[in-house]
């Protein structure tokens, strides 16, 4: 928890000493009156009441459960509003597999939300497809559909992993300056419709590019196969 | 006590003259055509009453160019069961009498089978896919199915 408070990110840090010096900063606090930015304030509220949407898919809403509950107790970071409507959410955990089946549903779900919103893709599945990446009928990551923010590694993911995730999403709100945007764009998406052997369109191109992020060597650089034993 | 699989093969081919099971590591195997006098009777007869279907899904042999369909029976009135029964049908055209008309609870895990393996089940009140939508084309859970974006990245 310390490390993360000291390792702010340098736009705050930036600004911070824009607004007032330090020094002064701490006299004045003895004397009772605080000085921040506007920017400061404001991402302070944001990023300490994220309300996120109850909404579950697998196993890893489990564990999602649990975080909320008493033995972890997300309240700790101001997000144990869960709320039944998108409308009243500010963040949709992807917890759990998405089946080709529901992931227009969560699409839709995450248009309805009010803006500004957050994704956060708990898990495998969520992430890539997981172990049923080669499957039929599981969406290969939900990010393909919409723009997600911070990604939990884990099958699933323990509720110490989904508290880290929510923090580094509250780093990420608290570099939010008036205006600007962080991360990626957040709107409407497309709905993908059901198509013959699965969804159309496979990805929306939008927010995700298949890229390989290697460059594959040329053909002499390769390990030459070795010859069947006779 | 249910009895082995040996005494109710005979106790069945004594019952309905004219059929003829196999018996295969504890199934029965039954002919397509013979299928609901002998589900029939399995459940309406007092010494079995197998009145619960608990599973009915179909098995792929794309090398015998074959298609079975399983039926796992149990009896909730004298708690006893399973009794396995098989059918052996042609892959490239599954089709076999319903169960539903028997054991209500067959409708949806036909449905599933029809669904996923292509399996026509004649005489189902309802035959259409259940956890793939309309308009999804061909049968996912056959061997030779081909997933549509097969590459790691696409």
């Amino acid at each position: 928890m310390a490390s993360h408070i000291q390792h702010q990110s340098p736009i705050i840090q930036h600004r911070f000493e824009m607004a007032v010096d330090q020094g002064l900063q701490s006299e004045l606090q003895k004397q009772g009156v605080f000085v921040t930015s506007w920017d400061q304030l404001l991402n302070w509220g944001r990023s300490n009441s994220i309300w996120p949407l109850q909404f579950g898919l697998a196993c890893c809403a489990i564990e999602m459960i649990a975080t909320a509950a008493s033995r972890y107790d997300i309240a700790r970071f101001g997000s144990e509003i869960f709320r039944a409507s998108p409308r009243q959410a500010d963040l949709i955990i992807v917890a759990g597999t998405v089946t080709k089946k529901m992931a227009p549903q969560v699409v839709r779900l995450y248009n309805q939300m009010a803006e500004p919103k957050y994704v956060i893709s708990m898990g495998a599945c969520a992430t890539s497809g997981g172990p049923f990446h080669t499957g039929y009928n599981v969406l290969k990551g939900i990010d393909r559909y919409i723009p997600v923010d911070v990604y939990i590694p884990g099958c699933p993911p323990t509720p110490q992993a989904l508290l880290e995730g929510l923090m580094r999403l509250q780093e990420r709100i608290k570099s939010r300056s008036m205006g600007q945007e962080v991360g990626p764009k957040q709107g409407e998406y497309p709905i993908p419709e059901f198509g013959a052997s699965g969804l159309a369109p496979r990805y929306n191109p939008d927010v995700f590019q298949p890229k390989k992020p290697w460059a594959d060597p040329p053909a002499s650089q390769l390990p030459k196969p070795i010859a069947p034993q006779p | 006590m249910l009895p082995p699989p040996e005494e109710i093969k005979s106790a069945l081919e004594q019952l309905l003259p004219g059929v003829s099971l196999t018996l295969d590591a504890g199934g029965l195997i039954v002919v397509p055509n013979d299928l609901v006098a002998v589900c029939r009777c399995l459940k309406e007869n007092e010494r079995f009453s197998l009145d619960y279907l608990a599973n009915l899904t179909a098995v792929d042999y794309p090398a015998e160019q074959r298609m079975d369909v399983v039926y796992h029976l149990y009896s909730m009135a004298k708690k006893h069961g399973p009794v396995t029964l098989k059918v052996k049908l042609d892959r490239n055209q599954p089709v076999v009498a319903s169960v539903t008309p028997i054991w209500r609870g067959a409708e949806f895990q036909e449905r599933e089978a029809y669904d996923l393996f292509g399996v026509r089940f004649e005489g189902h009140p309802d035959l259409r896919r259940i956890l793939m939508w309309e308009g999804f084309e061909g049968h996912p859970m056959r061997k030779d199915y081909v997933v549509e974006d097969q590459d790691v990245l696409g």
